[in-house]
């Protein structure tokens, strides 16, 4: 009864392409945009931001970046962990050789300069294709982390090895740096998720994304109806880098404030935002924002029930963690490989046409 | 036989669309093509016949750009080809449907013909970004041709479906919506009606002949079955082992003998 | 100078003993990806699981120890005894055949018709998976295995090295005993493939699933033979790794040092897993000899060091733009 489509027609092509067809979705949509500006920041506490909310938001960005060229483009990447680490270590060199600089702009432009990154070791994929690439990736995830370590220039040679981030503010707010208050962060962070979903969804409905699913789909057909290759690919390794150098530059300035290089920003990682799109769902901007909040809830879930509750050693839940998260993969891709997305789409499906069964 | 001239059912038949001279193609030591030189006229409808493995489809692939002939030369609305990949190709107006179906599985029907119009697209990836303006006006407008091929093909239900859900004739269908989407000057058809009973290759014949009478689209065709190649073709290239064995109007190839030992066989009835 | 090469080529010496180590891990990459078309990436997780399965059950360890304990509160750790060396290999062994049957029947079975990039994700899950069991199974710490195997300095090639070159090379005993097992594995795994029933069987279901299965081949049979197989050469490769340098978690880390093995040798090839895993453990020791010698300082500036952990990737990311299918992979054919 709630989700009907009867009588709602739409009378332009506008009106047909929306994100939100349908009523009920868009109003959900703008209550939920709405609570995130507003409601929140005054309920927020700092364990909720730091542990659960922040970290959502800035791996929503990486696998929103990470389902662009995976899911959308079909070139499978396990190297965005290499490529976060370019974007924190570009905002850290920004951060301290120009202090005046706005953070919002060091953000973009470390975005920028992963793109350029990401275009480089992108080349690969016009001789390599399908899983080759995926491990042709994992030499830029291994090169980058070794590249940050090695050459003292990058951590403007301290001592340590690590690299810190310098307070930084916007408008009177401190947004990084160790006195930065919860919600001035979340607000910075929310800004760039909001505008970056709204990138992703542009690109992937019009001419670029279905160049980008053609690619995927059948690249041979693909380029004998007109789709240059190269080009598409490196656009697609282009954008999706840019996303997830901005998720590492917010990882690292505004999240942890200081990282070492090969714990941070290791293989783990890169596999953490492969995970999430898969469980998310593959091809989904939708899937991106679930898998991310799926893989960062449920390791602070199992840790609240086993340690907070039944007392457990802490190795032990994390030997558990690792049981889990790997068996619910392999369900996933068994049950429902396109994700839970996919899930979501189908009740939905249901939905509308419910009590009727079809 | 340059000039245009008018057939009995009123068509006008123009000049060479496409010259493929001298083309020989190896894979390896196999002689996929040897020597064969024939022409695509405007407006016409050319059927390439033969037997499996003559290297019908390779043909096709060279016209596309997909193989590259070791020998010959490729003239196209008079222009000789120079060396191009197969999306440079594309955008000189060459469409193609295939043997297989190669349709986008992961893309609705409506989708996927949109990315024929995939060459006649320009708004750069800034604007995209942004969509509302210019990004989002060009792809309305590209959704009326769309569209336009949709109610052509009369698979207006269709439209939001998965092409991977959908039947094998349908597909079909599909792919051709996709090819015609691009406003070709030339539509290569690879085996358009393999698989289909008589009533899907009655609707197929149709949806061919429309196209080249309302639209004047030059069709190139491969087809096995001859009841079509005869109803519906203005000219005929017979090919056999990579070789081109008969070349003329339909009547003319169904009683060259060479052709009929090769492929046509004797009615022995 | 030629103290430079004298070195330079007992680096290269070691390099093709690590290059032996490697083909071994690949080995096993190679069986499951010919006969299933699937990349196995839990293969080093397995090699890992072997190891600590054989150290476990070798020291008496309650399986779950730590799981047990949490849960009902005891306090368990060992059953008290030792088991003999031949006895848990064996028992070992068996678990791995039994953890093929089980991936093939509760994970494979489900996944047949699907894209190769989702098979390889769902490894990745496998793996996941496998070392947390493995930790809740025998503990994460680091364990020592002890199989009686020579370990320690060759000192018959030391001295006849030092008699001719004045030098005497340091070449470890278990190196060379891996490097043995690891040829009679590859004549037994290639004559196996090329002669047996099974093995021909095994071709067939490597080239296409839908005719092996249309000839009578049973296609699960198959795939538990080879992940059993596939198993076994994970714990052989695990027993060598952990008695080199301890049975712990980087043992897992194998996987990845085998996928440059694996792209430059062709992930079909068996001769091509041994012969790529030679090049890159020679290169990877050569190029880091050289890079990080004074004579390259003085030359360029500067030296490089810790080049292993990105150059075997380099190496073969150069070789595949030139030859995607590797050195002997099957040539990738497209058709339209």
């Amino acid at each position: 009864m709630l989700y009907r489509e009867a009588g709602d027609f739409k009378k332009t092509y506008a009106e047909d392409s929306q994100t939100f067809p349908l009523k009920l979705d868009r109003y959900g949509y703008y209550l939920i945009l709405a609570v995130a500006f507003l409601g929140v920041p005054l309920l927020i506490n700092d364990y909720w931001a730091s542990a659960v909310l922040i970290p959502f938001l800035i791996w929503s960005i990486a696998s929103l970046g990470l389902n662009i060229l995976t899911g959308y483009c079909g070139q499978v990447s396990l190297g965005s962990g290499g490529f976060m680490a370019v974007g924190a270590y570009a905002t850290y060199k920004l951060m301290t050789s120009f202090p005046d600089l706005n953070i919002m702009i060091i953000v973009l432009l470390s975005g920028a300069i992963t793109a350029g990154v990401g275009v480089i070791f992108g080349l690969p994929s016009l001789r390599i294709k399908g899983f080759y690439l995926a491990v042709a990736t994992l030499a830029a995830q291994f090169f980058l982390v070794w590249l940050f370590n090695k050459f003292e220039w990058f951590y403007n040679y301290s001592a340590s090895g690590q690299i810190s981030a310098p307070t930084r503010s916007m408008f009177g707010y401190e947004i990084t740096g160790p006195s930065a208050t919860a919600e001035a962060k979340y607000i910075f962070i929310l800004v760039l998720v909001v505008g970056l979903a709204w990138v992703a969804r542009n690109l992937t409905r019009g001419r670029i994304g279905r160049s980008w699913m053609a690619i995927r789909d059948m690249d041979i057909a693909a380029e004998i109806i007109g789709v240059n290759p190269l080009k598409t690919k490196l656009t697609a390794f282009a954008v999706s880098s840019f996303f997830i150098g901005v998720a590492g530059s917010l990882f690292f300035a505004v999240y942890l404030g200081a990282v070492e290089v090969g714990e941070a920003f290791g293989i783990q990682k890169s596999f953490l935002v492969l995970f999430m799109i898969i469980i998310g769902g593959l091809g989904s901007i939708f899937g991106s924002f679930i898998g991310a909040a799926f893989l960062v809830l449920m390791p602070v879930l199992l840790k609240n029930i086993m340690v907070g509750q039944l007392g457990w050693p802490g190795d032990l839940a994390g030997h558990l963690e690792l049981v889990i998260i790997g068996g619910l993969i392999m369900l996933t891709l068994i049950v429902e490989p396109h994700g839970i997305a996919q899930i979501w789409r189908v009740t939905k499906q249901k939905l509308r046409l419910w009590p009727f069964p079809h | 036989m340059s000039e245009s001239y008018v057939t009995p059912d009123g068509r006008t038949i123009g000049g060479k669309v496409l010259e493929m001279r001298n083309i020989t193609l190896r894979f390896g030591g196999v002689v996929a093509i040897k020597d064969i030189s024939f022409d695509i006229r405007e407006g016409e409808i050319r059927a390439i016949i033969g037997p499996n493995g003559a290297g019908k489809s390779s043909m096709l692939n060279v016209i596309n750009g997909f193989y590259h002939p070791q020998d010959g030369e490729i003239w196209f609305h008079g222009e000789k080809r120079k060396p191009m990949k197969p999306y440079q190709i594309a955008k000189q107006g060459i469409a193609r449907t295939f043997q297989n179906i190669a349709l986008f599985k992961g893309m609705s029907t409506l989708d996927n013909i949109m990315t024929g119009r995939f060459n006649q697209m320009k708004t750069n990836m800034a604007l995209q970004m942004i969509w509302k303006g210019p990004a989002e006006r060009e792809e309305q407008e590209n959704r009326e041709i769309v569209e336009k091929v949709i109610d052509f093909l009369e698979i207006q239900a269709i439209r939001k479906t998965p092409v991977g859900a959908l039947p094998y004739g349908l597909q079909k269908r599909v792919e051709l919506g996709r090819a015609l989407a691009a406003q070709p000057r030339l539509l290569l058809l690879d085996e358009p009606m393999a698989g289909m009973n008589v009533e899907e290759k009655e609707d197929m014949s149709r949806f061919i002949l429309d196209v080249n009478d309302e639209f004047g689209t030059t069709i190139a065709l491969i087809e096995h079955d001859m009841g079509v190649v005869m109803d519906i073709s203005d000219r005929v290239v017979v090919m056999d082992y990579g070789k081109k064995i008969g070349d003329g109007s339909p009547d003319e190839v169904r009683n060259n003998q060479a052709v009929i030992d090769a492929y046509l066989g004797v009615d022995h009835g | 100078m030629f103290d430079q090469f004298l070195y330079g080529t007992e680096a290269a010496i070691n390099g093709l003993m690590t290059g032996v180590m490697y083909s071994l891990v690949a080995l096993g990459f190679v069986l499951i990806f010919k006969s299933s078309g699937i990349f196995n990436y839990a293969q080093g997780v397995m090699a890992l699981f072997g190891a600590l399965t054989l150290v476990g059950i070798q020291d008496g360890q309650v399986p779950f120890a730590s799981l047990i304990n949490a849960v009902f509160g005891t306090n368990v750790r060992d059953f008290g005894w030792t088991l003999p060396a031949m006895l848990s290999i064996l028992l070992a062994i068996g678990v791995m055949i039994l953890f093929a049957w089980l991936v093939e029947r509760y994970l494979l079975k489900h996944l047949v018709n699907q894209d190769p990039i989702i098979l390889f994700m769902a490894t990745i899950g496998l793996a996941y998976f496998m070392e947390g069991i493995g930790d809740l199974m025998w503990g994460a710490e680091i364990k020592t295995l002890d199989l009686g195997i020579n370990q320690g300095i060759n000192t018959t090639i030391d001295s006849l090295t030092y008699d001719w070159f004045g030098y005497g090379f340091y070449i470890d005993n278990l190196d060379i005993t891996a490097a043995i097992i690891a040829i009679l594995l590859v004549v037994a795994l290639t004559l196996f493939s090329q002669y047996s029933s099974t093995g021909r069987a095994l071709r067939a279901v490597a080239d296409d699933h839908q005719a092996a299965l249309s000839v009578g081949i049973s296609l699960r049979k198959i795939w538990v033979i080879v992940w059993g197989i596939s198993g076994f050469i994970a714990l052989v490769a695990g027993v060598m790794w952990g008695s080199k340098s301890g049975v712990q978690f980087s043992l897992s880390l194998i996987t990845l040092k085998a996928l440059p093995v694996l792209m430059l040798g062709g992930f079909t090839s068996i001769p091509g897993a041994i012969i790529g895993g030679m090049i890159i453990g020679v290169g990877e020791k050569v190029f880091e000899f050289v890079v990080s010698s004074s004579w390259f300082g003085d030359a360029m500036g500067f030296t490089m060091n810790a080049t292993e952990n990105w150059f075997a990737y380099m190496l073969a990311l150069v070789f595949l733009v030139f030859r995607p299918q590797g050195l002997f992979g099957d040539k990738i054919i497209e058709r339209v």
